[in-house]
């Protein structure tokens, strides 16, 4: 557990070794990179094994930064950051396996990821807001780069609008966090002080500064109608970084919304829990619709993330124990998912026939020509629309048991989504791999495919087993997850807002 | 009344003498030794003379440190002073840095010797504590800088950028001086402490509000406050890079410590109330207007610019409505949030300002799209250029960032207690918000920049630029004090 900080200084080493590896040779830098992907990943595995579960957050590091101002550099941990901290690691590993294939500036590709990872570690371990937010931001720059430089379409439109959308958010975030701080008597920014201090806040300083720090983080989480962001960036951005911003970097945006706005303005968020939560539906229904309509491959996965966000939004705002550990298992689980469906997409589809357009696709025999892919996205799909056995099931079932203890009509409504979601994951299995699958018996031979396309290499099939085996394991055992995080949940820090909490 | 302590002054002006003394060698080993020499290796040699003099001005002015009051309270060395000074001398040692990247000037011992002048000029400011020398030390820096901002015979815009910032700063030199006339005046005294006292005793009488408005005109122009912003742009256009870089840096440094001490310690007393609840007239409501409107201004002008130095004008606009806010908490929360955010601002401006110089003598460099491609033409460029313009966008570790946030928070924090400034809800806590809002904005045109130095490819036949190594090592000094300084921030406001 003691050793978690590391995953943060490990992965900036790694950044700049990365870089410098880069300068030598473009296999340096890929092997430093996944070293060091690996190291961190390992750190938080031993920690997890050597894990206790616990309400307590455990403190990691503690010790003054700017005295002043009340500042601590505080590393802590509890169940919800070790579940998200091993998602970063496998999320990170995975990501690094589907790049191997980048060969234009790759030093300094590896390094911006690993910086990405580094910002993205640090905000899972950071117990005092101050932190977490220089985290939070470190993590934006290194996505516009890595959109912009290795990305595909419209990708200096895609790279402007995801920095721009996260920026704004981080200001709404520091401009709450400050007021709170001022407010509170400016005597620290660890969130059990901030927490104390917005106890004495009155309602109406509650619900403004719930409004600005929660819809801070909920524009990076995604929340309709702030998602429109997320579609474009990730369709943008290469395999590897759309595997993490829809896998590790969303979850920062739900991270911040679950300990930082919600536990520190409790009446603020009483007061937002209806639209939130009708938001929260709004985006799992509309952009669930939209990636129904796509002709786009990469969009119906952009779009399927939004509405798989709006899960764990939804479970959040029900602000029940169970809801909520149903969100942070959808953040588990949805991070694996989308990672392995943008691997797909992105990977060994488009760099191989390199077009995405439904239309094009459905000309190929795609399930022939890239059996593995097939597989895997049937798999993939399977677990997306939340089929039992995959990580998906349990944890949106979770998240709607919960809902439905808070309002029955919420957890209706969502209930749909799931019906769309197996629509659009259907749709784009049949059309992307088995378009031409009823002429397949007339012509068995790929003869009409002139160019006979590469076969997966040995790293892509590397990344698709530990995804497809992390959703499959946390589908088949949940509670190896849930035990650690529901007692987390049940911690005096969350209880002041979550409810049904008594062990 | 006691003697006076003639001894007690030289020491506290040793570092003075060493910059006059450095200037003077310059001069002489340029005119006696070097004349036959390349402008190259005049200039070499001049920068080594003068870095020598700044680096034994740092220490002579760390070994006089903090004296208190000097020679009847002409100079007060308190810390604001030794902090200021020190920064202003490092900032000077940052622009010859930045002048060895440049191809050199028809005159480099000059061009040196003078911006040693300034220098001079910057750290009688730090400390001036008297309305006379507060007005000789702005002049003597000013009209070094008229020159220093003309210096480039061979191009008219630098001709016309001195024109414009002289007829500005003359204009303002003389408001100034006006303003002071009515203070000594109503005061019947030139030291500030003295005017502080007298004028806490007596109501506002109708003939102060003239001599505010009047020393607020010089204010904002000397900070680059909208709607005194006009000559920055095409100042730092037109002007020699280095010059542009003293400019936006040292000179800023050094107003500002002058202001912020001409007006709280001097004019604190009818600074006025901006709490909605009881507003009175003072500075400090016309404070507010000139933040606001520098961050509108710059923010949004910054937007539609497509020359990287008038980018960098409109950026230091904006940062200058930061400064005001600031100056506006220095009052209550103390220099220390001002004078990291001035410091550091000063690091990372000129930092940009020597990628630009580099540039410069190969190839131009005055539209944002001759950056392009610069990852290749040069990675060590790019990457400080990176450090710079994210310290100046006010991203996390980076200094620029913990500048903004210490300003902010105490803008936020404070007001509660002493009424005048009005809290979280009050004016400077609502500017502090606007603030907080426009850096969205900013970070915008910001990444625009990097974005043609990171991103995009290389122009047609753009060769690989080499980077001279005082230059290369000046860029890569900025670069790490800001990234330090980011991460330890105590080390500089802990002095306070």
């Amino acid at each position: 557990m003691n050793a978690l900080p590391c995953t943060i200084y490990v992965s900036f080493t790694g950044a700049l070794l990365a870089l410098l590896a880069g300068r030598v040779s473009a296999a340096a830098a890929r092997w430093v990179a996944l070293a060091t992907a690996v190291t961190a990943w390992g750190l938080t595995l031993s920690a997890a094994a050597h894990f206790v579960p616990a309400a307590a957050v455990q403190t990691l590091v503690d010790a003054p930064w700017v005295p002043t101002l009340g500042i601590r550099y505080h590393l802590a941990a509890d169940g919800i950051s070790l579940t998200l901290v091993v998602l970063t690691g496998l999320a990170a590993t995975a990501g690094i396996l589907f790049s191997w294939n980048i060969k234009e500036r790759t030093g300094e590709f590896f390094a911006l990821y690993l910086a990405l990872i580094g910002g993205v570690y640090g905000v899972f371990l950071s117990a005092d807001v101050f932190l977490l937010f220089v985290f939070y931001e470190i993590a934006i720059v290194p996505k516009y780069f890595l959109i912009a430089n290795w990305g595909s379409t419209r990708r200096e439109y895609g790279a402007m609008k995801l920095a721009l959308y996260s920026f704004a958010g981080s200001a709404l975030v520091l401009l709450g966090v400050l007021w709170a701080y001022a407010a509170g008597g400016s005597h620290g920014f660890g969130l059990t002080d901030l927490a104390t201090a917005a106890a004495g806040f009155t309602r109406g300083e509650q619900i403004a500064m719930f409004a600005l720090v929660f819809l801070g983080f909920a524009v990076l989480a995604g929340m309709f109608p702030f998602h429109t962001w997320a579609p474009t960036g990730h369709v943008a951005a290469p395999t590897g970084a759309s595997m993490l911003l829809a896998g590790v970097v969303m979850k920062l945006g739900a991270y911040g919304c679950l300990r930082v706005a919600l536990p520190l303005f409790p009446i603020g968020f009483a007061f937002w829990q209806p639209c939130i939560a009708w938001l929260a539906i709004i985006g799992i229904l509309y952009a669930g619709f939209v990636a129904l309509v796509q002709d786009d491959f990469k969009f119906v996965i952009g779009y399927s993330s939004v509405s798989h966000m709006g899960f764990v939004l939804l479970g959040l705002a029900a602000a029940n124990v169970r809801a909520a550990s149903g969100a942070v298992l959808q953040m588990f689980s949805h991070g694996v998912i989308a990672g392995l469906l943008f691997a797909v997409v992105g990977r060994m589809v488009y760099e191989r026939t390199h077009t995405r357009k439904l239309a094009d696709l459905r000309l190929l025999p795609l399930h022939r020509l890239l059996p593995f892919a097939a597989v895997t996205f049937v798999l993939a799909g399977l677990a997306s629309m939340g089929m039992p056995g995959f990580s998906g099931f349990p944890a949106e079932l979770t998240i709607l048991i919960g809902v439905w203890t808070t309002s029955r009509i919420w957890a209706l409504a969502a209930a749909v989504g799931v019906l769309v979601a197996a629509a659009f994951t259907l749709r784009a299995i049949q059309v992307s791999f088995f378009g031409k699958v009823e002429t397949a018996g007339e012509s068995p031979a790929p003869a009409d495919h002139a160019h006979p396309l590469d076969p997966i290499t040995l790293p892509e099939k590397l990344g698709t087993v530990l995804l497809l085996g992390a959703t499959i394991l946390i589908g088949l055992k949940p509670d190896l997850l849930l035990g650690w995080i529901t007692p987390a949940l049940q911690s005096p820090f969350f209880q002041t807002v979550l409810k049904g909490g008594t062990p | 009344m006691n003697p006076p302590d003639y001894a007690g002054l030289a020491r506290a002006l040793l570092p003075e003498a060493a910059l006059v003394l450095g200037a003077l060698l310059v001069l002489g080993l340029d005119l006696l030794f070097f004349r036959k020499h390349s402008r190259e290796s005049r200039l070499r040699s001049a920068v080594a003379i003068g870095a020598l003099a700044v680096v034994a001005a740092i220490g002579l002015n760390l070994r006089v440190g903090d004296a208190g009051s000097v020679f009847g309270g002409v100079l007060v060395l308190d810390p604001l002073a030794v902090a200021a000074r020190v920064g202003v001398l490092l900032l000077t040692l940052l622009t010859f840095g930045v002048a060895t990247g440049t191809a050199p000037l028809r005159h480099p011992a000059e061009y040196i010797a003078i911006i040693l002048f300034a220098t001079v000029g910057f750290t009688l400011m730090a400390a001036a504590q008297q309305l006379l020398l507060v007005f000789l030390a702005l002049e003597l820096a000013s009209l070094s800088l008229y020159v220093l901002v003309g210096f480039d015979h061979a191009r008219p815009e630098s001709a016309e950028a001195a024109l414009k910032y002289f007829l500005f700063g003359g204009m303002s030199a003389a408001f100034l001086l006006f303003g002071f006339s009515l203070l000594y005046g109503l005061t019947g005294s030139i030291d500030l402490p003295a005017i502080g006292a007298v004028l806490a005793k007596h109501d506002p009488q109708p003939l102060l509000l003239v001599a505010l408005t009047m020393v607020l005109v010089a204010f904002g122009f000397k900070a680059a406050a909208a709607p005194f912003h006009l000559w920055a742009p095409d100042a730092y256009q037109g002007a020699p890079t280095p010059s542009a870089a003293l400019l936006a840096s040292g000179s800023k440094l050094a107003g500002l410590t002058l202001f912020v001490r001409l007006l709280w310690p001097g004019l604190g007393s009818v600074a006025g109330h901006i709490n909605p609840k009881y507003i009175s007239p003072g500075w400090l409501p016309v404070v507010v207007l000139l933040a606001v409107a520098s961050l509108l201004v710059g923010n949004f002008a910054a937007l539609a610019q497509t020359n990287i130095r008038r980018l960098l004008a409109y950026s230091a606009i904006a940062h200058a409505g930061v400064m005001l806010v600031g100056v506006m908490i220095a009052g209550s929360a103390g220099f220390a949030p001002l004078f990291y955010y001035a410091a550091t601002y000063g690091i990372s401006t000129v930092g940009a300002f020597g990628v630009i110089a580099v540039l410069e003598g190969r190839g131009g460099c005055q539209r944002i799209t001759d950056l392009a491609g610069l990852h290749r033409r040069s990675p060590l460029l790019a990457g400080c250029l990176l450090v710079f313009v994210l310290s100046l966008a006010g991203i996390p570790p980076l200094a620029g960032f913990f500048g903004k946030f210490y300003i902010f928070a105490d803008a936020l924090s404070i007001g509660g207690a002493t009424g005048e400034i009005g809290g979280a809800t009050g004016p400077v806590g609502r500017v502090a918000v606007l603030a907080i809002l426009l850096s969205a904005v900013a970070f915008y045109y910001y990444l625009a920049v990097l974005k043609q130095a990171l991103v995009a490819p290389p122009a047609e036949g753009a060769a690989p630029v080499r980077v001279p190594l005082a230059a290369a090592l000046t860029l890569v000094v900025a670069a790490v004090l800001l990234v330090l300084l980011g991460l330890f921030p105590t080390v500089l406001i802990n002095g306070f």
